[in-house]
């Protein structure tokens, strides 16, 4: 299952480190990331690959969740068909 | 690979516009529940349904957390009581009753088909269905009913029309003490719609499979918002472009959410139903769009145009993206629901006339209108062979859903609380119908019903 990561927020240093070593320490694979700053807001959009991963989706996420208080930012993990319907024929 | 732009725009639109999957409704087959005894039915019922829809609430919650969109609802609609009601000697309260357990039981907060379809006469399981409507509305948290008067093919059955009206005076009456709001649970229908995942209005047609999945996409401020992007001076032409790619768009994820469902729960998919579909927060109302367009506000002259506007370019959206599109799929125009609807009410901009014509545009008929308690049956009667009328001439499906609060007058604001919002009261004509709905019998169906 491939997913799609989004984190926005205020900018600071460490998000993508942060983000990134917890989806190594779960196993999963980034397959692309991108990063820029919109409307002044840090905004990084990645998707990764689920599949070589023990850990189910929900425990990512609420791992996402604990990671998303620390650093005050928004983070949503969700599943990339959702992504796909909407936007491709 | 997907741009960011696109991504975002998805997230903005579920974060920021209150774009959603209104409800998730399983219809379940209650024809093999049939038993000479009440009580053995009562049981059949509660069984099949706490078993059929034993992981509905689970799997939509796991849905909704993969796919990071909010799925409002997880509802059930039965088989039409009725059709099992005359199997058995006795009332047939046990039978909602049982609807209501095993809501409870699943966990689902309404359950649709505590119905009778009536639009050429009544069944012993009609007049059983429709005689305990005060008391089972009372009774019971979760049912939804809903009463079938008229159809194009059949025409309007009058006799039901005129019961209908005592019927929701006496819900009224009944459920007083909740400002009368067993009548939101409460639709009489001309045309009904098998498989509608809306309450209250959802029941599970006789011609529907065993089991289904039926979808409700909504998504009133995500249209809005493309509207108000379009600035001020945007032609029609480009308005009801913008408003079917946008229609597209949600679709394409109810069909999306559908399809997990059914695969997950291992029960066939029935259709998406895209329907802009307003509550009352802030941004998620219809009145907003149709005022975004260029009405000072909703009720002006230009609403009905507008309306009908958008109630065609959503279902041209919506059509293209799912493989069934069904249910009532359009716009609701709630007035109790929608913010914009309730502002346009109080400040006088507009008026059940109006509300009125636009039924004749929109997805369903006069919903959540709430008017004086004192209100004779017979008007509210009339008010549905209005509302009847309009949908039997014109091939589409309309409803009535009104709240007669006993003790209000006009100027009053009545407070249903959560999804069903608060309504102001609203003046109904003075002048008396009691003549015409006295007539009984039957309005013949119209020429145009005759395409064979």
């Amino acid at each position: 299952m491939r997913a799609v990561i989004t984190v926005i927020g205020k900018d600071k240093t460490g998000i993508i480190a942060k983000t990134s070593m917890l989806l190594y320490q779960e196993n999963i694979n980034i397959l692309d990331i991108s990063q820029t700053i919109m409307q002044e807001l840090f905004t990084m959009v990645m998707l990764v690959d689920l599949s070589g991963s023990e850990a189910a989706f929900e425990s990512v996420a609420a791992k996402l969740e604990t990671l998303e208080k620390e650093l005050g930012v928004s983070i949503r993990i969700q599943h990339e068909d959702l992504f796909q319907s909407m936007h491709r024929i | 690979m997907l741009s960011n732009r696109e991504i975002m725009e998805t997230i903005h639109m579920i974060s920021d516009e209150n774009l959603d999957i209104r409800t998730i409704t399983m219809g379940i087959s209650l024809l093999d529940c049939c038993s000479e005894s009440m009580e053995t039915m009562r049981q059949k019922i509660f069984d099949k349904i706490a078993k059929k829809a034993e992981y509905l609430v689970e799997t939509g919650e796991k849905i909704e957390r993969e796919y990071g969109i909010p799925i409002i609802h997880k509802r059930i609609a039965v088989t039409p009581i009725s059709l099992l009601a005359a199997n058995a000697a006795g009332e047939s309260t046990p039978l909602a009753l049982a609807m209501d357990e095993a809501a409870k039981q699943t966990g689902v907060n309404f359950i649709g088909g505590y119905s009778a379809l009536v639009h050429k006469g009544y069944t012993a399981g009609d007049e059983k269905v429709i005689h305990s409507l005060p008391q089972v509305l009372k009774e019971t948290e979760r049912v939804c009913a809903s009463v079938n008067v008229g159809t194009t093919k059949a025409g309007i059955n009058m006799d039901a029309v005129r019961e209908m009206g005592e019927m929701v005076k006496a819900v009224a009456e009944a459920t007083k003490e909740q400002d009368s709001c067993g009548c939101a649970k409460l639709v009489v229908f001309t045309n009904a719609v098998e498989d509608n995942p809306f309450m209250a209005g959802a029941f599970h047609g006789v011609g529907e499979p065993e089991c289904v999945i039926n979808v409700g996409v909504s998504g009133p401020g995500v249209v809005r918002n493309a509207v108000a992007k379009l600035g001020k001076n945007a032609s029609f032409d480009i308005l009801a472009e913008t408003i079917k790619k946008t229609a597209f768009k949600i679709t394409r994820m109810g069909q999306l959410v559908a399809h997990e469902a059914s695969r997950r729960l291992n029960v066939p998919f029935g259709i998406v139903d895209l329907s802009l579909a307003p509550t009352p927060a802030v941004g998620d109302s219809v009145a907003y769009i149709l005022e975004e367009m260029g009405l000072e506000q909703c009720g002006a002259h230009g609403t009905t145009a507008a309306l009908a506007l958008l109630n065609d370019a959503v279902k041209k959206g919506g059509v293209m993206a799912s493989s069934h599109v069904g249910g009532l799929s359009g716009a609701f125009i709630p007035v109790s629901e929608d913010a914009g609807m309730i502002s346009a009410v109080r400040s006088g901009a507009l008026s059940l006339e109006k509300l009125e014509a636009m039924t004749c545009v929109c997805s369903v008929g006069l919903d959540m209108i709430v008017v004086p308690g004192d209100t004779p049956a017979q008007t509210i009667s009339a008010i549905i062979a209005d509302e009847s009328a309009i949908g039997m001439i014109n091939n589409k499906t309309t409803a009535v859903r009104i709240i007669p609060a006993v003790g209000k007058k006009v100027g009053d604001t009545v407070e249903f609380g959560g999804l069903l919002g608060s309504g102001p009261v609203m003046p109904v004509s003075r002048y008396s119908s009691e003549t015409f709905v006295g007539r009984g019998g039957r309005i013949p169906a119209p020429i145009h019903s005759l395409r064979n």
